[in-house]
């Protein structure tokens, strides 16, 4: 019925004339503990299928489960990150429910009291505004193993002749971060959900305990979203979007779905609650399967496990080791760099700040180093269509190339194209340099071959510098650096053309 | 029968270590016996002699050498099917199992093999443990030596019946509501169930996980305690063991065999002592009683009134913990697959197997439990379960603040004849009555034959139960009684153990 068909999304300053939208996130951070959260292999990204694993992962039986030490650490560093609070007893529950991927058909999870909870997340908006993201709850769980399913068109259950399960990954440490609905978010919701995750994503980077990359999966982000009519206080249905890959994914999902859940409800139908399926090709939902109305978990006490009882001294330790969080990072780095609110507001909306910040740290002065990021970088993001900070050059690769600039082995021509030859996968700066031969040419003998060759073509203009005008030098450099295929320094160019002039040529 | 599958376990070891006789002798005397009697038994579902004979081969080689693994190097011994064995199936007693080897050993069967201990097979069990007669085992029931016209007892009826029977001196169980102790007292052997986290539970494939305990069996009660020795202690492979130092139970066994109970509070629980007791099965414990009393124990009457919820709450907890247990017998990566022809999906395949692969009464607890841990229900049962459980081991503080030990008929009923419960659960989960508060609460007991019962001749057992981690104080009073009972007797109560009838095997 009119339900389930997709309507024409409506904007969201659209939607939002009628409806207030309301938002839960709930994220899943792969750890990247040496070890499993319940066993001693392996946890690693992208090994030979079903190499990693043992009895315990596998759910063989008889076999039983141990935490790993380092996990906890995790999730209680994420916690105290997030400004939550610590329980002093905190249990793992089982979650009930058949799935061939899953080996015990439970996953051991916690349910009722977990590791950490009550916190919030000041998330950066573009603005240069800040918007505080209250957090439920985040806690521990184990990983699913991974089914491939084959032979059909779209990698879906659906359609597949069979399916391939890898349980390298089943066991592997997962922290999931929910937070309490956000209200009031109004058109901003879709913006406001894809800067907390990617504050999230940042400051459980500073943590170093995952790898946070939502391209792998070690990052993964659920969106629920409902609509009610403005002004009401009892939420609408909702639905709950998975598959959400990348920030912008993020942002775009929620949009869809605003604009999907208007849809549905002025031509007066109803939202089914369901999880749905996000389509980076096409930015579409489409709907997974019915939940919660029939899903019974069955959530009871791990009775393989004893109760996890971090000691107030350690949680302290831990608290006083945190990193520095971005948004104090943010604060001394404006004073540090003498830069305005705009300035800085500027760097953050193009999501550069840190990585500024980084490219400093890695030896580049802040000077060249926003400017790098803020103007020929940020264009090759736009292009590529993707986050600045998803581009494939690190920090250290850009100060690599001002400080190549700087030694008068790159001109700002030729480290441009360097900057493509990383982008373009060819390896750090200096393997790009030496890949394209792009070091300038700083050999005086062939520069002054150059440089006399092109005296002798306009000696016109060769008499004008002896003259004394010397500004019409400036035809003769440009005639050498086209000779030289821009990869001649230009300011020496010009000097050789003043001192052969002078030497009578 | 051999003399040497008369001999305790504790004399096998000291003969073989003294080199009198090899673990190959003692071994081959036991598969013997196997061979002769179990076909009527059924108490073994694998027994691979060569397997055991090399492994004996090893240990006397060792001797031979000057070294001896343990206590009870060289002595055979038998483990319940639910124990992984990576030289051996393990079943369960199921069919969902079929096929299946596991890739490791449990921690007890590696502690029996480092102890120099001579696995000799696998012993039948009710279907995942779950049964009070091993009437529920896929692969038919045990019989009882003493009469084969009735039930060994169960879970662990297979080990009990093979010690009993002496077709081993020694063998591992798991006792969940009583599956050791019972058909401890069935057989009229010693069956142990040691504090809830001092034997390692990793490897022993799990019913319920917070009330499953391995323990040991033999004809003795230095016997099982030499055996409690060897696989308990503290195992980081198993969060719910506790990092304490094992009680001394063998020396406890020592001292109470001395037989001076001088100072001793023992303690008789009220609502397990009286008329719902067979006339034969009380007349038993009260001459047990009075033999304590005898040897100077302290003698009380205590009252343990959240007993009664005992059974109810039981056979809600443990299904429950059973129904997510049992979960992940899918056919997916082990074990019995039906229906895996092309025409259906994943989701049939698995219910396919299932309804194949369980017996009833397994489908029956996984479906109880699941009803019990369901949105609607949780609370109201599962929720309730628990909170008796609190009220349990409340009683069991109390009484101990007093007593030593508390002492009951292990099971109210003698041994009854196959077939007469099967069709009445409730009758069948009754019997559990005396067993079930122990793993309630998570503290030591055990059963030591106290003669037989006038009615019908058969075996009764006199349950000792001691507080969490004193496990020791049960084995010194069972020492005590257990001398006292052969002393006055003028015979071993093992010698007493009826010669099973060899039955005609179809093989």
């Amino acid at each position: 019925m009119t339900s389930t068909v997709d309507a024409a999304p409506y904007t969201v300053e659209e939607v939002c004339e009628r409806f207030d939208p309301v938002m839960g996130l709930e994220v899943h951070v792969e750890l990247n503990t040496a070890t499993k959260m319940f066993c001693g292999c392996r946890n690693e990204f992208g090994a030979e299928p079903n190499t990693h694993v043992c009895p315990v992962c596998l759910g063989l039986p008889g076999s039983l489960p141990r935490v790993n030490a380092r996990a906890v650490e995790g999730a209680v560093k994420i916690g105290l990150a997030l400004n939550c609070q610590v329980r002093e007893r905190s249990g793992f529950a089982r979650k009930n429910y058949f799935y061939p991927d899953m080996p015990k058909n439970f996953q051991i999870s916690q349910y009722d009291d977990p590791i950490v909870f009550d916190g919030h997340l000041d998330v950066p908006l573009d603005d240069g505004s800040t918007w505080r993201v209250e957090i439920e709850r985040a806690h521990m769980e184990e990983d699913t193993g991974k089914s491939l399913h084959m032979g059909g068109a779209t990698g879906r259950i659906h359609g597949a002749s069979y399916s391939l399960l890898d349980y390298n990954r089943a066991g592997v440490p997962l922290i999931e971060i929910v937070t309490r609905p956000i209200l009031g978010a109004g058109t901003r919701a879709p913006e406001i959900a894809r800067a907390y995750v990617s504050a999230l994503r940042d400051v459980i980077q500073g943590l170093g305990v995952s790898d946070v990359r939502m391209d792998q999966g070690s990052m993964r982000c659920d969106a629920n979203v409902s609509l009610m009519p403005k002004g009401a206080t009892e939420f609408g249905t909702r639905t709950e979007t998975k598959n959400v890959n990348s920030l912008r994914s993020v942002e775009r999902a929620v949009r869809y779905e605003m604009g999907r859940h208007a849809g549905v409800l002025l031509s007066g139908g109803t939202i089914t609650q369901e999880t749905r399926h996000f389509d980076e090709q096409s930015g579409t939902t489409s709907a997974g399967r019915p939940k919660e109305t029939f899903a019974d978990y069955r959530f009871f006490p791990e009775p393989d496990l004893v109760p996890i009882e971090p000691s107030a001294a350690w949680v302290e330790e831990l608290r006083a080791g945190l990193p520095e969080r971005p948004w104090e990072r943010r604060a001394r780095i404006q004073t540090e760099w003498g830069i305005s609110d705009e300035e800085l507001r500027d760097l953050v909306n193009a999501g550069a700040l840190d990585l500024v910040a980084d490219t400093v740290e890695a030896g580049a002065p802040a000077e060249s180093a926003r400017s790098w990021w803020v103007s020929y970088l940020t264009q090759q993001a736009n292009t590529a269509g993707v986050e600045l900070a998803e581009l494939a050059i690190t920090p250290a690769d850009v100060a690599r190339v001002i400080a190549l600039v700087a030694e008068g082995t790159l001109t700002n021509k030729l480290a441009r194209q360097v900057v493509d030859g990383v982008l373009a996968g060819e390896g750090a700066p200096d393997d790009v340099v030496a890949g394209r031969g792009l070091a300038v040419v700083s050999d005086d003998s062939a520069l002054t071959a150059a440089v006399d060759e092109a005296l002798a073509a306009q000696p016109a203009i060769a008499e004008k510098i002896r003259s004394g005008k010397t500004k019409a030098a400036g035809a003769i450099v440009g005639a050498v650096m086209k000779a030289t295929r821009g990869q001649a320094d230009a300011a020496r160019v010009q000097s050789l053309v003043l001192e052969r002039v002078a030497a009578g040529s | 029968m051999s003399e040497l599958t008369r001999l305790s376990a504790a004399e096998i070891a000291r003969r073989v270590q003294a080199r009198e006789v090899s673990s190959v002798e003692v071994t081959r005397a036991h598969l013997d016996r196997i061979e002769a009697v179990d076909g009527g038994l059924n108490a073994f579902l694998h027994v691979d002699r060569e397997v055991a004979l090399a492994a004996a081969e090893a240990v006397d080689a060792e001797i031979a050498a000057g070294t001896v693994r343990g206590p009870l190097a060289g002595v055979p011994v038998a483990i319940k099917d639910n124990v992984a064995t990576s030289d051996m199936p393990t079943t369960c007693a199921s069919h969902i199992l079929d096929g299946w080897r596991p890739p490791y050993d449990a921690t007890v069967v590696r502690r029996l093999r480092d102890g120099g201990l001579v696995p000799l097979g696998k012993t039948n069990l009710d279907e995942f443990a779950m049964g009070g007669s091993n009437e529920n085992s896929a692969f038919g029931p045990v019989r009882n030596p003493w009469d084969a016209s009735r039930v060994s007892g169960g879970s662990s009826g297979g080990s009990a019946t093979a010690t009993a029977a002496g077709e081993t001196p020694l063998a591992i169980g798991s006792d969940t509501g009583g599956s050791i102790r019972q058909p401890g007292a069935f057989t009229g052997i010693v069956g142990v169930k040691p504090t809830y986290g001092t034997v390692s539970r990793y490897g022993l494939v799990a019913f319920s996980s917070s009330l499953d305990q391995i323990g040991s069996f033999g004809r003795s009660v230095l016997d099982a305690a030499l055996l409690h020795e060897v696989i308990g202690g503290h195992d980081p492979n198993d969060q719910t063991s506790i990092d304490a130092p094992l009680p001394p139970v063998v020396e406890a066994a020592y001292a109470g065999a001395r037989g001076d109970l001088a100072g001793v509070r023992v303690g008789v629980v009220r609502e397990l002592s009286g008329e719902g007791n067979q006339p034969g099965v009380l007349a038993a414990f009260t001459d047990a009683v009075r033999v304590l009393t005898d040897l100077g124990a302290d003698v009380v009457e205590v009252d343990c009134p959240s007993f009664t919820y005992a059974v109810p709450a039981y056979y809600l907890i443990a299904p429950s913990e059973a129904s997510s247990n049992l979960a992940r017998f899918d056919a997916m990566r082990y074990g019995l697959r039906i229906g895996d022809d092309g025409s259906h999906s994943t989701d049939e395949v698995m219910s396919l197997t299932r309804e194949a692969g369980f017996g009833p009464e397994v489908k029956r607890r996984i479906m109880i439990g699941t009803h019990a841990l369901s949105a609607g229900a949780y609370d109201a049962l599962y929720g309730k379960a628990q909170k008796a459980r609190t009220l349990i081991v409340r009683d069991f503080a109390a009484a101990f603040e007093y007593c030593d030990v508390l002492v009951s008929p292990t099971v109210p009923v003698t041994a009854f004849p196959l077939g007469e419960r099967v069709d009445d659960p409730v009758a069948m989960y009754l019997a559990d009555l005396c067993t079930i508060p122990t793993n309630l609460a998570g503290n030591a007991a055990l059963s030591v034959p106290c003669g037989v019962s006038a009615d019908d001749g058969l075996p009764v057992g006199l349950q000792i139960m001691a507080p969490a981690l004193a496990d020791d104080r049960a084995y010194r009073v069972a020492a005590a009684y257990e001398l006292a009972r052969d002393t006055s007797s003028g015979t071993p109560f093992a010698e007493t153990i009826p010669e099973p009838a060899v039955l005609e095997t179809t093989s």
